[in-house]
């Protein structure tokens, strides 16, 4: 067989197989099989094809082909828009929406494996070209790993201490620990919150921590999170059981506070270690001069 | 964009008539604490609110 088309086969398996493997569906119920499974695997193949064409175009020498590619790169971009408008538009009708900042969170994470396809694809189809096929079984899993490792990202776990809080009432106002949470009317609603609610307090380790637990898009992504798994109280029209989290103030603390239809308070607290940092309100004052200094 | 006004009095089940005066939401008046809980439970239903108490005999029912 001809050494470009083996080299651009190698690159085309190998960054197809990258996007399969970084293309997860699971509790966050996004992306949905098989409709949107097969879109984004489309696009992961696209990009793998553009990648591994790449070295052999410019080894045979095509540089036509190869400002080509850099135009088909464009599209790539238009990746972002298109998760960006489809989460959105379902944000509508949502009862506990996931926030901006997880949207374009998400957005980011699908454009950004796409061009892990592409560098996956470049790689192994330079190698292929360069030293021989067999050399593919060795890069590509590394790629594989390098890929993966990439993507995945720090959680709350990593910045946060995750504790048990204590429910109460002071009055009409409901608290967890020290925090003050919401005011509750009527005493009804009260008992139930008693029976079954549950608190959780969030104790960002550091300064850094602290921001980004500070923002409301975070919280709102820990709450979606702990909902899409437990289940929440939360009806139409009906928002007096809704899930909140609030500040301590003065220490900087989160406090939680949820009505879940599967009360498991250990789960909760292993759900909210796992819900991803978002970049878009990932504190970074500890690398600023004074942030330092003001952190003692 | 959507321009809504949120985060407004819907209502108020009083107690005691002294402690509300004017506005621009309806008054309810309760003989009693159980027909005040009643009143603005059926309310908050109706009107997609929340009852908050003020702990002053004041329920209201507010839209968030």
């Amino acid at each position: 067989m001809e050494k470009y088309l083996i080299a651009v086969i190698a690159g085309t398996v190998s960054g197809f197989v990258d996007r399969w493997l970084m293309l997860r569906s699971d509790y966050r119920y996004y992306p949905t099989y098989p409709h949107a499974y097969l879109t984004h695997l489309a696009l992961g193949f696209i990009a793998a094809g553009l990648g591994a064409v790449a070295i052999p175009a410019l080894a045979k020498p095509d540089y036509v082909a190869v400002t080509f590619l850099v135009l088909a790169a464009q599209q790539f971009r238009d990746i972002r828009n298109m998760e960006r408008e489809t989460l959105s538009n379902l944000e509508k009708t949502k009862l506990i929406p996931r926030g901006t900042d997880y949207i374009e969170g998400i957005a980011r994470v699908f454009e950004a494996r796409n061009y892990l396809v592409i560098l996956t694809a470049l790689l192994n189809s330079a190698v292929v070209y360069s030293l021989g096929w067999q050399y593919v079984f060795l890069s590509a899993p590394l790629c594989f790993l390098l890929s993966l490792r990439l993507m995945a990202g720090s959680h709350i776990g990593d910045i946060a201490k995750i504790e048990a809080g204590q429910l109460h009432f002071d009055g009409s106002i409901l608290k967890v620990n020290d925090v003050v949470i919401k005011n509750v009317g009527l005493p009804a609603e009260r008992e139930k919150i008693l029976r079954e609610g549950m608190g959780v307090i969030i104790k960002p380790i550091d300064d850094n921590a602290r921001l980004t637990l500070d923002a409301p898009g975070q919280r709102m992504a820990i709450i979606h999170d702990a909902v899409s798994i437990l289940g929440s109280k939360v009806d139409v029209g009906e928002p007096h059981f809704a899930p909140l989290a609030r500040k301590q103030i003065d220490q900087g603390y989160l406090a939680l506070f949820m009505l879940a239809n599967e009360p498991d308070l250990e789960y909760l607290m292993e759900i909210i270690k796992r819900v991803p940092v978002l970049e878009s309100t990932r504190g970074t004052t500890l690398s600023s001069l004074y942030g330092r200094k003001a952190a003692d | 964009m959507d321009v809504a006004i949120k985060e407004f009095i819907l209502a108020m089940v009083v107690l005691d008539a002294g402690k509300v005066q004017g506005g621009g939401c309806p008054v309810f008046h309760a003989e009693n604490s159980q027909e005040q809980q009643k009143t603005s439970l059926y309310l908050a239903r109706i009107l997609d609110g929340v009852v908050h108490d003020l702990e002053n005999g004041v329920l209201l029912i507010c839209r968030h």
